[in-house]
């Protein structure tokens, strides 16, 4: 047997090796996260401040992150609905075909954003599908808002679905269960004990959904149209503004967007710090033996 | 057993809803769409598919989007492996937040890393000033490529990772160790077969998010035809000189790539999923 401080030592690395792999993974962040994030800010402000400035109260950059900010209003309700009604069928109940539609749900993550946008282009473009009939009703679609907000929903959906499914099916039905044998109708089981129990898990489903829904760039571009001032969403405002070889104004509007990213982690920090407290909650309530914990 | 489950189907309401919400949502804006696809290819013959989709300019294209791939996933899966065993396993100050830092490439949009990357690499940049009296060139060359595509799939290795060498045992460790083990033997022989299905599975999955990408590629590789040219690019050229059907054949071959890998991932994670709980403790004392 060896003694319990041998046994310690043979069970991390050497001290050599430990410093070794603490330089190359945290080399490795600085240089592929922490310097381009960094980089963002110190471009955007390379001119200064003034000209930051200017940069950001400039019209058309003041109208993409207006579009930009609405586009996701509108996207996110829908997610929170589906998402929230397709965890309940999956985690509640059991039917046939589920773990299919498990993988259906994220197909989205899977198909690269440039084809989502050619497929609503091949539905509701001039020569698409609906193309025809859209036109003589005179109602746009592509190269227009509606044709954003589309492949937003698409590129997004399976954000709060994804993050609740597990979550409700760690939690199991008991609860539910027992607030409709005591009389609740639906509705209040789902506002009194579903949605504190998933509260977390959704807002977690959210921001992630957010960032998508704010940062998308591929679909986006294929069916905006890049109409300055009226379809140009903030990530395609810097595509088109550095490609004019105006590096401050790409970079300001690139900083707002990075300054999202930040709130982004930040937030989701806070929620899994929430989620984490509450799973131990959970762990502490239980009997021993449901916990897990061996007596 | 048949009353119980019948009873409990019963219980809770909002099956039908709940269920019939998401399919109509799932057919409208996902499958009816992407069968679309499927029926403007219908009208090309086999032929004419094929032509297209192994024309000179298309198989450069794959060759660059998945030789690029392949390389940053795997560089992802070496360094997120290192990444993700220091977060675990040691502690430094700062560490929470650099915790944190690792989802950037989630929340930073595509765009916004595309042109910061293009700007560090470029021969003026920060780090491209120092690469470039060496010769090396990564800004629009297939290596920027490869960077980009890096810094887009690193938070899948590492956030596959850290949960299953959270959930290593230390007994298993000490028992190598008591056994005689040396650390690399331990590490080897022990560990590495325990998480070997999730790095396989977020190896994967950083491969199937850069052969789609394609805002954060797009700034930096230069776009040369036959030389750093990515298929969503060559989709995306092929539209603005309105070749829709050219388009929509390479989204087909992007397409099938795209469901191939999602089956794999899901087997992937079954058998991660499987081997984790079952039979034969985490593969502990079966990589000899």
């Amino acid at each position: 047997m060896m003694s319990a401080p041998a046994l310690r030592r043979a069970n991390t690395e050497p001290r050599w090796l430990r410093s070794l792999l603490l330089g190359l993974g945290l080399g490795f962040l600085f240089f592929f996260l922490a310097l381009p994030l960094l980089a963002v800010f110190v471009e955007a402000l390379a001119a200064g401040w003034p000209a930051y400035r200017d940069a950001l109260s400039d019209g058309e950059t003041r109208s993409a992150i207006l579009l930009t900010v609405f586009v996701a209003l509108f996207v996110l309700p829908f997610n929170v609905v589906v998402g929230v009604a397709a965890a309940w069928a999956i985690a509640k109940f059991d039917f046939r075909g589920k773990s299919l539609l498990i993988t259906l749900i994220d197909l989205p993550f899977a198909v690269s954003p440039v084809v989502v946008g050619l497929v609503f282009l091949l539905i509701f473009g001039a020569q698409g599908l609906f193309g025809g009939w859209l036109a003589a009703h005179d109602v746009k679609v592509v190269f227009a808002l509606p044709g954003i907000v589309i492949v937003t929903m698409f590129i997004t959906f399976p954000f709060v679905a994804r993050e609740l499914i597990p979550l409700m099916q760690a939690q199991g039905k008991d609860e539910e269960e027992a607030a409709i044998s005591l009389g609740a109708t639906g509705w209040q089981m789902f506002r009194r004990v579903t949605l504190p129990n998933i509260r977390w898990g959704l807002l977690y489903g959210v921001i992630l959904a957010n960032a998508r829904a704010m940062g998308e760039f591929g679909a986006v571009s294929v069916v905006s149209g890049h109409i300055r001032g009226e379809t140009n969403t903030l990530p395609l405002h810097v595509e088109i503004l550095y490609n004019e070889y105006n590096a401050v104004g790409a970079f300001a509007s690139a900083s707002v967007l990075a300054l999202l990213a930040l709130v982004t982690l930040v937030a989701k920090a806070v929620v899994e710090w929430h989620m984490r407290r509450e799973t131990r909650m959970l762990a502490a309530e239980l009997p021993p033996e449901k916990a897990g914990v061996v007596p | 057993m048949f009353v119980t489950a019948a009873y409990r189907r019963q219980v809770l309401p909002g099956f039908g809803l709940s269920l019939g919400c998401t399919l109509v949502y799932l057919s409208l804006l996902i499958l009816l769409p992407l069968s679309g696809l499927a029926f403007k290819a219908s009208n090309l013959t086999l032929g004419e598919f094929w032509a297209i989709a192994s024309g000179e300019r298309a198989m450069a294209s794959y060759r660059v989007t998945f030789g690029a791939s392949v390389l940053a996933a795997t560089i992802n899966a070496v360094f997120g492996l290192i990444v993700a065993w220091v977060l675990v396993r040691y502690s430094f100050p700062g560490k929470r937040a650099i915790d944190a830092l690792v989802d950037l490439p989630f929340a930073l949009p595509t765009a916004v890393a595309g042109i910061t990357l293009a700007t560090l690499y470029a021969g003026n940049g920060w780090i491209g000033k120092h690469l470039e009296p060496w010769g090396i060139k990564v800004a629009f060359t297939p290596v920027g490529i490869v960077v980009a595509l890096t810094f887009i799939g690193l938070p899948f290795v590492v956030r596959t990772l850290q949960p299953v060498i959270e959930d290593i045992e230390p007994e298993v460790e000490e028992a190598a160790a008591s056994l005689g083990a040396s650390r690399l033997q331990t590490f080897t022989r022990v560990l590495l077969p325990g998480i070997f299905p999730a790095l396989l599975t977020g190896f994967t999955l950083a491969f199937s998010r850069s052969i789609g990408e394609y805002g954060s590629v797009i700034f930096i590789a230069g776009n040369m035809p036959l030389i750093s040219e990515i298929t969503p690019l060559l989709i995306i050229s092929k539209l603005e000189q309105y070749d829709v059907i050219g388009a929509t054949a390479l989204a087909v071959v992007m397409l099938l790539i795209s469901f191939v890998l999602l089956l794999s991932v899901n087997a992937l994670q079954w058998w991660a999923a499987n081997r984790h709980s079952g039979h034969g403790g985490r593969g502990a004392g079966r990589g000899a």
